[in-house]
Order: structure tokens, then C-alpha cells, then sequence
């Protein structure tokens, strides 16, 4: 495989402006990766300031309630900041603050990513300014005001389509004119390599950690590990480390928007052909003439008109499959599971357990599948409340 | 000699910008006249992308408009067979990896080159990845142009060393606009690359008026001015083509 790439996908296709900050950025996560020190620092921030390990809990409700496979969620919601984002950034703050870094940018989508980059500067004492699309500062408001209470500047980008491809494309900007002092805390298994691989290293606690706690509890491995897919970070954390064990299926879940015969959409794999854009090679939605289509789904944290390389190449090799999920069946989803356990899902990760419900209705009770709950509702009920009609208050 | 080469033959060039289609691309077509008949040494036509990341607002606004209006690739292509029975001038295309990689690269290439377009310029394909274009580019006698940044430091070598047609340097950190000033020790820059190439170097990025103009042409052997044109088509539309006629004429005479 060439370097930097993931069969034909991934790369670096960036301006030769930002050519050496992404080579530095190699150069130093390759030598703090197999640090001691680092991660002894890493794995006290994450299990004492993110609460992990995050709980694989079995969902004994939902379980008996279809009839099915059994079922376990990994409450990647009860992390610090609410998401599994934090994993990542927690990883990156660090790198960068070990490179000298003072200052942190990142782009968001749903805002998860913003709050957790926003909480990781206010941690360490670092200037942070968040791109968020002037579309989703409207759709996740709650999260605007956690990042600035957090100390971060949150621009609102009206450029483009105003959603989370325009303030990744913001955020680009923005490095390319200040790079010294700032590190771009790209939130995905997205853009230029190294991004894809440092992003995808530290989110495979989720793997590891599932994997431990399954075979705990059942002695065996699951028959399926279920996410939704944006860009791919959580899924891909909850695939990595079962990439070599072949009879554990991995799906992810895309944003189908209103059906994926509909132009809104945001199913990539389903809808999308394969380009270059956000510095990396893979699938993307566009026109005939390579123009980025303007995407669309309830959820903002999987608005996005591409996804992450490796996702691209797990595709291309059959090793994963992905699945498109409407905006009907996540909310539906997100439902179900706030009133069989309790427990509200952001509208993301709504999507893996849309997918799940169906998949654990097809196997047997002697099955086992695990989703990957990413985040929580909390910032979504306003919105899920216009949805379905009901105008309320933040 | 290639028709890049004579475009700095015995004289610093002048190479503008424009986005094709801003407004329509019956105007376009006669900016570029304008363009040539007024001094213009070589003229770089952008080729709209929906997120081009290296623009400032000038330009994406400028490329915005563009596509809404319909602009296509093979409309642009169109408009260069329209051209090209008019002037010889030098033409390179500027535009974003994906707009040709989803034309197909080697379609994109091909047909540009029967076009007389005589070199590419993708600011979103570095030195890494320049092989996937450069060896088609190469086929179809059509110059990948390399570009270096005020960040290329040690890098400076080796994109020179291969590089074709004119080296690209980006006068400043961030994206295309218009500034005030241009900090970047460009002198070094232009000397290392010189030290490893023997083709023209141009500067780019932010340059607006005569004086800067006059000020980059000591330094390098061209210049190239993109949002400052691009403003006059947000500002006259229909009638930028003389405005910009004008425009060029009075930046080539401060080179000259």
C-alpha cells in the first residue's frame, strides 16, 4: 500500500502550505506514540477526567423486548464532554501541547467535537476558536453556548452550505494562516494522513475496551459491532481491533437523510463515487463535474459528504458494510430507546441503534451484537422536538 | 520554446486570474481578450469549485456565483475552443484535484491539451501527489505547475527540481486575497529555488496595486493577480472587461 494510504483511498491532498505542519505533526506522534510518559499522561486523562473505561452495558429491555439478539450498548455517551470525541481530543491536546502548540482550532458538526476540543484547551490552559456551520450553531444552540462558556470562539461560517464540510474547510483555512502556535484538532478519520491514522489510534480504546469487556461477560465475540458513521471516528474506533477477527461483522451507519433516492441525502457509500477533497482521497457525494453536493440529514455530526479513507478501503475489501438509515428511523430510534432503557441517544448515534433494532430482530437469541453508542441526547431534544412538530425552549 | 516559457521570454510576465463564469462565460471570454490585448503575458483560468479551500472569500464567492449560474467544465472547455481562434496567448487552468480526477484525469488532460491549454495548476495536489497528474500532464505535453509557500523550507529542493513551466510561489501564509502588505522574505525563496531550476519563478497571493507589483517583479520573473481582478467582476459584471482591460494595462506597465 502506498504510503499514507488505505488501498486507493486516503493520501494528502492539502496545500503546499500546510505540507510541513502535517509532516510535524507525523514526526512528533510517531515519536510520542510508544513514549511512556505520553501515555501514562494520556490514560490518566482519559480514565480520571473522561471516565473510561465507558461501561459495556447489556440492554436487557431492548433485548427481550424484540425478541432477538442480545444486546449491548458501549456508553461511549457517559463520557466526559457526552461523546466519544473526547478520546480523540484528549490524544491530540496533548500531542499538540507536547509540539509547543498553544493554540487549538477544530471544526464541528453537531458540536460534540467543538465542546470536546472547547473542555481539552480549557484543561490545558490553551487558546481555542471552533468552525461550526452557521446552520448547525442554529440546530445545536445549546452546544454553542457550552463551548463558549468553556473559554473557546466559536465562528459561525456562512460559507457554502453552512454545514459541517464548510467549517472543516474554514478550519483548513484558518491553519494555513496561523500554523506556529496552532494545532488543527481535526475531530474525524478524515483529511490529510497523518489525520486518518492518529484520529482512528486513539478512538481504538473503544475496540479494545469492547473487546475485553464482551469476552468478560459472554466468553465469545459479538457477532455484530454496529456505529454510525459521519466521517467514521467512532466507528472506527469500535472496529479497529476487530478488523482481524472475521466473523464479527462490522456495519456502519450512514445519515440517509429522506431516503437515499432523494437528493437529501448524506450516505456517502450508498449514494457517492470516488474523489479528492479535504485533503484526502475516497467516496463523495458530487455531481457529475466533481462539484460537492450540498448533503443533508437530521443529524449535523453526520451532515458530511464524504468519510474517512480507511472506511472507504473496509468497504472496497467487503470487510465492513454500510448501511443507510433515514432520518424517520433514527428518530424512531431515539424513541425507543429513551423509553425502553432509559437511556436517550444523540440523533448519531440513533442511526446505529435504528440499524440495530432491525439486525438484532434477524438473528438468534445465541447471537450477540454490540452498539456503539457515541453520544448523548441531551442537545438533540430541541430539536427532535421540531421534528415531530413541538416548539420548545433551551 | 514552449508556449509557457515565452510568456517570460526577455520580460517579467504578467499572468491574471479568472474565475470562469463570474458572471457568465461570455464575459469571461472577453476579459480574456482584454486581458491579452492589454499586456497580459499569460492568463490563468480558474475552473469554479464548489469548496476550494485555498480561496479567500474573494474568489469562493467569485466560484459561487459561477456555479450557479450553470458553469460547467465542458462549457469552459467550450469557451477555450472559442478563444483559441482568437489569441495564441499562454492559458493554464487553475482549479481543484477533484474537478479533474472526476472528469477523469486523463480525459481532463487530453482535452485541455487539444485545446492549447498549456499548463495545470492544483494548489490541493502537493509534491506527494503530483505523480497521479504529472505523468499524464506529461503525455499530453501540459505542465503540472509545482508550488512553493513561505512553510516550504526544505522542501524548496526538491519540488523545484521537478518542477515545469513556472514555479508558483505563494507570497504569503493563508489564502488568496488581497493585503496590504507582503512580509515573506520572497528573496531567499526565489534564490533557493533558482539555485535548483533553471524554469521562470512567479509570485502569487495578495498582490493588488503597481507598486507592489513593481516591488515582486524585482524579485521574481513574473506575478500573478487573481482576487483584485476578481473584485472588479463582483463589482462592474457585465461591464468588468474594460475595467479589468485597464487594469492590466497599468499593472504590466509598472513592470515593465
Amino acid at each position: 500500500m502506498k504510503y499514507g494510504h488505505f488501498g486507493e483511498h486516503g493520501g494528502m491532498y492539502i496545500p503546499e502550505t500546510l505540507m510541513n505542519a502535517v509532516i510535524d505533526l507525523e514526526n512528533a506522534y510517531n515519536k510520542l506514540k510508544s513514549d511512556k510518559e505520553f501515555n501514562d499522561e494520556l490514560n490518566d486523562l482519559l480514565n480520571n477526567y473522561a471516565n473510561r473505561p465507558s461501561p459495556l452495558y447489556f440492554a436487557k429491555n431492548m433485548t427481550e423486548k424484540l425478541g432477538g439478539a442480545k444486546i449491548y450498548l458501549k456508553r461511549e455517551d457517559l463520557n466526559h464532554t457526552g461523546s466519544h470525541k473526547i478520546n480523540n481530543v484528549l490524544g491530540q491536546a496533548l500531542l499538540a501541547k507536547k509540539m509547543g502548540k498553544t493554540r487549538l482550532i477544530a471544526e464541528t458538526g453537531a458540536g460534540q467535537h467543538g465542546v470536546a476540543t472547547a473542555t481539552a484547551a480549557a484543561l490545558m490552559g490553551m487558546e481555542c476558536k471552533i468552525f461550526m456551520g452557521a446552520e448547525d450553531t442554529a440546530r445545536q444552540a445549546l452546544n454553542v453556548y457550552r463551548m463558549k462558556l468553556l473559554g473557546a470562539e466559536v465562528e459561525s461560517v456562512k460559507s457554502g452550505t453552512g454545514t459541517l464540510k464548510d467549517a472543516v474547510s474554514e478550519t483548513m483555512r484558518e491553519w494555513s494562516c496561523r500554523i506556529d502556535d496552532t494545532h488543527y484538532v481535526l475531530g474525524s478519520v478524515m483529511g490529510p494522513h497523518p489525520f486518518p491514522m492518529i484520529v482512528r489510534d486513539f478512538q481504538s480504546v473503544i475496540s479494545k475496551e469492547i473487546k475485553e469487556q464482551i469476552v468478560k461477560a459472554e466468553n465469545r465475540l459479538p457477532n455484530a459491532v454496529i456505529a454510525c458513521v459521519g466521517g467514521g471516528s467512532n466507528a472506527i474506533g469500535a472496529f479497529y481491533n476487530f478488523i482481524n477477527d472475521k466473523n464479527v461483522e462490522l456495519i456502519g451507519c450512514e445519515g440517509a437523510g429522506k431516503g437515499i433516492d432523494t437528493p437529501d441525502t448524506a450516505a456517502t457509500i450508498a449514494t457517492g463515487r470516488l474523489g479528492i477533497f479535504h485533503g484526502m482521497k475516497s467516496y463523495f457525494c458530487q455531481n457529475e463535474y466533481g462539484q460537492i453536493a450540498p448533503v443533508y440529514s437530521i443529524s449535523a455530526g453526520l451532515d458530511y459528504p464524504g468519510i474517512g479513507p480507511e472506511h472507504a478501503y473496509l468497504y472496497d475489501t467487503g470487510r465492513a458494510e454500510y448501511v443507510p438509515v433515514t432520518d424517520d428511523e433514527a428518530v424512531d430510534a431515539f424513541y425507543f430507546l429513551s423509553q425502553v432503557e432509559g437511556i436517550i441517544p444523540a440523533i448519531e448515534s440513533a442511526h446505529a441503534v435504528a440499524y440495530g433494532i432491525k439486525k438484532a430482530k434477524s438473528l438468534d437469541k445465541n447471537d450477540i451484537i454490540v452498539i456503539n453508542l457515541s453520544g448523548r441526547g441531551d442537545k438533540d431534544c430541541a430539536a427532535i422536538a421540531r421534528y415531530k412538530g413541538e416548539e420548545i425552549y433551551e | 520554446m514552449s508556449n509557457i516559457k515565452s510568456a517570460f521570454y526577455n520580460k517579467k510576465a504578467f499572468i491574471p486570474f479568472v474565475t470562469c463564469g463570474d458572471p457568465d462565460l461570455s464575459i469571461t471570454e472577453k476579459i480574456v481578450y482584454e486581458m491579452a490585448d492589454n499586456g497580459a503575458d499569460l492568463i490563468e483560468l480558474g475552473i469554479p469549485f464548489s469548496d476550494p479551500v485555498a480561496e479567500g472569500v474573494t474568489i469562493q464567492k467569485a466560484s459561487k456565483r459561477a456555479l450557479d449560474n450553470g458553469t460547467t467544465t465542458d462549457k469552459i472547455f467550450e469557451m477555450v475552443m472559442r478563444i483559441r481562434k482568437y489569441t495564441n496567448i499562454p492559458l493554464v487552468f487553475m482549479t481543484y484535484a477533484n474537478i479533474v480526477f472526476s472528469y477523469g484525469s486523463e480525459k481532463f488532460i487530453s482535452a485541455a491539451s487539444d485545446l492549447n491549454v498549456d499548463g495545470l495548476i492544483l494548489p490541493d495536489v502537493p509534491y506527494e501527489e503530483s505523480d497521479e497528474f504529472s505523468g499524464i500532464c506529461n503525455k499530453y505535453n501540459m505542465d503540472l505547475i509545482s508550488l512553493i509557500a513561505p512553510t516550504s523550507k526544505e522542501r524548496i529542493a526538491k519540488i523545484a527540481k521537478q518542477a515545469k513551466g513556472f514555479v508558483y510561489c505563494v507570497s504569503s501564509l493563508g489564502v488568496t486575497g488581497v493585503r496590504q502588505k507582503i512580509t515573506t522574505d520572497l528573496k531567499s525563496i526565489i534564490t533557493e529555488i533558482k539555485a535548483n531550476t533553471n524554469i521562470p519563478a512567479a509570485i502569487g497571493f495578495g498582490i493588488s496595486t503597481p507598486e507592489q507589483a513593481k516591488n515582486m517583479a524585482e524579485i521574481a520573473d513574473g506575478l500573478i493577480v487573481g482576487s483584485a481582478i476578481v473584485k472588479l467582476c463582483e463589482e462592474y459584471k457585465e461591464n468588468a472587461p474594460q475595467y479589468i482591460g485597464r487594469y492590466v494595462k497599468e499593472m504590466k506597465k509598472a513592470i515593465i
